[in-house]
């Protein structure tokens, strides 16, 4: 049996208010290495919420959340930043990608922060995954002079910078045409397969969805369907 | 290079024309807060200067600091004592024994002193009377202890030397009175002693009531002219270290008993006054730098602002609060470095471009430049207060991008 890398007890996540609002309710997740899980459901029933919680951007109001056998229930914010730091990457439906910067030093961010590598080795990291996901020749451009698919590849690029053994993706294809929604699909997936990560992705694409692994499906932020 | 640094550096550099403007706030104030608090320290201390070297630094006076005690309250101390109908003494004033305090003053290193009989007198010439101050003094002590020498118009010190009755008097006096050099005049005492001078010196201080009042001669003429032989009523001293003036005074006033007053205490209403200008004359100066402060703030709040989705992926990234805060606080750390780097020489040029003012004062003859204080503590003034107001300014904003949420930001749907 894979081992769990991720594992939410019973995580609810509630925002406080007049009408408090529960986001995500009661939610088991287990998520083992080498997997690419989708999560599914209809627009404001809690996907982005609980793929937040999973990377400890968040939260949960009860619950705890597991990582690497490691409960982050009493973590502070900066030893929760250490574990996104070293153990998630993250990619957003928009790139998000630093504008100042050029996409070789937006991938090498990461590792910088990190600071584990000589600069030179950075580069070299950061050149190398640039030029697997096709992007050679646009490592030193800058976001505005690249394409909305060459963006995304260059987020995904940063996100496994730091060689995370997570990888959550939030609507990662909704700004993207076909073709590039099936790259970054291959992308996951041999991710997922060849290099044993575990990937977390949150889609309304059914095609997208269709090709992974594992689908989780949320209904008003409840798991309906694992 | 640190990473914050780099991510700072590179915030700045994204906007040129914003982090040029608000740098240009700073390079202002810096220069101005320079120029204006050298010009003004300059002034103080030309102004101290002057009334250091044109002033005793320490007189001595025939007078006594407290109230005399009386014999027996020395006899019975703690006693209650009563005394009743007690009359001062009637005496001739004047200090008793001011040659061998004098004596014992000059034999000390570095002091010079002389003894000094002032008086009223009145000055009668073509029909017209008034009264005028008479400063009797050694004539050989007069170059060495004051500055009138520097100030004599016609004649010197060496008249007075050559002419046991000639005498010294301001230009102002003289045009009052319409005298001219080497006219006689007569002098009238309060003891109805009458003295013929012969005019053989004129000086010019630049201080109107100096010049009309006061007038130089022989102590010898002036202690026959009050009927007072013998006596002094003020002994004067220079210190080659006139800082030092303050506690010789008091050590002085211990040992001889009489009254000791330095420089620094006759003009502590005048160095009150000076605190106080320096106050005004630091809030105004600041309040230029605090001006580009604001600029500083609004750089950084806007980018702060524009810059939400960006920290908010830092922080997604592993970016720790404090990595952000740092992020813009050198930000403006920057904008104050560079501001002060290059507002220093900007403020050395205003500053020298204020030296090749020149002025004409009153009651000197030559032309002089406006005073400055070039010393390093101005410098280092003028660029700390603007390296810590771009910080504090830069540290508002930095605390609050520190506190931004990601998740906040990301669910915002953008």
């Amino acid at each position: 049996m894979a081992d769990i890398l991720l594992k939410t007890e019973n995580i609810t996540r509630t925002l406080p208010g007049d009408v408090p609002v529960t986001l995500v309710r009661g939610a088991d997740v287990e998520i083992k290495a080498g997997e690419f899980v989708v999560v599914t459901g209809p627009s404001g029933s809690g996907k982005s919420s609980l793929l937040y919680l999973l990377g400890l951007l968040d939260h949960p109001t009860s619950g705890q959340i597991k990582i690497d056998g490691l409960s982050t229930a009493e973590m502070t914010d900066d030893e929760l930043a250490a574990v996104r730091l070293e153990k998630i990457g993250f990619v957003f439906q928009f790139h998000f990608l630093l504008p100042e910067f050029t996409a070789l030093e937006n991938v090498m961010m990461p590792m910088r922060r990190l600071g584990k590598m000589t600069e030179q080795e950075m580069k070299a990291r950061a050149a190398q995954l640039l030029t697997d996901l096709g992007l050679k020749d646009h490592m030193h451009k800058l976001p505005r002079k690249m394409s909305g698919g060459q963006c995304q590849r260059v987020a995904i690029a940063r996100a496994l910078a730091n060689d995370p053994m997570l990888l959550l993706a939030d609507e990662p294809t909704g700004n993207l045409d076909t073709a590039a929604s099936a790259a970054v699909h291959d992308i996951f997936r041999e991710l997922a397969r060849t290099q044993k990560r575990a990937v977390v992705a949150v889609t309304h694409d059914m095609d997208f969805a269709g090709m992974a692994d594992r689908r989780i499906h949320i209904v008003d932020g409840k798991i309906v369907k694992d | 290079m640190r990473l914050t640094v780099f991510i700072a550096l590179r915030h700045l550099l994204a906007r040129k024309r914003q982090s040029v403007v608000s740098l240009l706030g700073i390079i202002i104030g810096v220069a101005f807060f320079l120029a204006i608090s050298s010009l003004m320290q300059g002034s103080q201390k030309d102004f101290i200067a002057r009334l250091v070297d044109n002033s005793p630094h320490i007189t001595i006076s025939d007078e006594y600091r407290g109230v005399k005690k009386q014999p027996v309250e020395d006899e019975y101390p703690g006693a209650l004592i009563e005394l009743r109908n007690v009359k001062p003494l009637t005496e001739t004033r004047g200090i008793r024994g001011y040659r061998r305090i004098v004596e014992g003053l000059k034999r000390q290193p570095g002091v010079r002193a002389s003894p000094v009989l002032s008086g009223q007198a009145i000055l009668s010439f073509a029909g017209k009377d008034v009264n005028i101050v008479l400063n009797g003094m050694v004539p050989e002590d007069i170059r060495d202890i004051t500055t009138i020498e520097e100030h004599m118009l016609q004649g010197s010190v060496d008249d007075i030397i050559a002419d046991r009755n000639g005498i010294a008097v301001g230009k102002a006096l003289m045009d009052k009175m319409s005298l001219g050099m080497g006219d006689n005049i007569t002098l009238a005492s309060s003891t109805g002693q009458v003295r013929v001078f012969k005019i053989v010196a004129q000086f010019q201080t630049g201080r109107s009531d100096y010049d009309e009042t006061q007038a130089f001669v022989d102590i010898k003429r002036v202690q026959a002219l009050t009927d007072r032989s013998n006596r002094a009523n003020t002994i004067i001293i220079k210190l080659d270290r006139a800082e030092r003036a303050r506690d010789f005074a008091a050590q002085l006033e211990s040992r001889i008993g009489y009254k000791a007053v330095s420089w620094q205490e006759a003009s502590e209403d005048i160095t009150s006054t000076l605190v106080i200008r320096n106050i005004i004359m630091y809030s105004v100066v600041s309040a230029v730098l605090i001006v580009a402060a604001f600029g500083i703030y609004n750089i950084i709040s806007t980018v702060v602002m524009e810059k939400h989705r960006d920290i908010a992926i830092l922080k997604s990234m592993g970016f720790r609060a404090g990595d952000i805060k740092e992020i813009f606080v050198i930000q403006g750390a920057l904008l104050g470095f560079a501001g002060l780097t290059a507002g220093l020489p900007l403020g050395c040029l205003l500053m020298f471009a204020l030296m090749q003012v020149r002025f004409k004062p009153p009651g000197l003859t030559e032309e002089i430049s406006m005073p400055l204080d070039w010393s390093l503590p101005q410098f280092v003034i003028a660029g700390a207060f603007a390296f810590f107001a771009a910080l504090f300014a830069s540290y508002l904003p930095a605390r609050k991008a520190a506190e931004v949420l990601p998740v906040d930001i990301l669910r915002g749907g953008m």
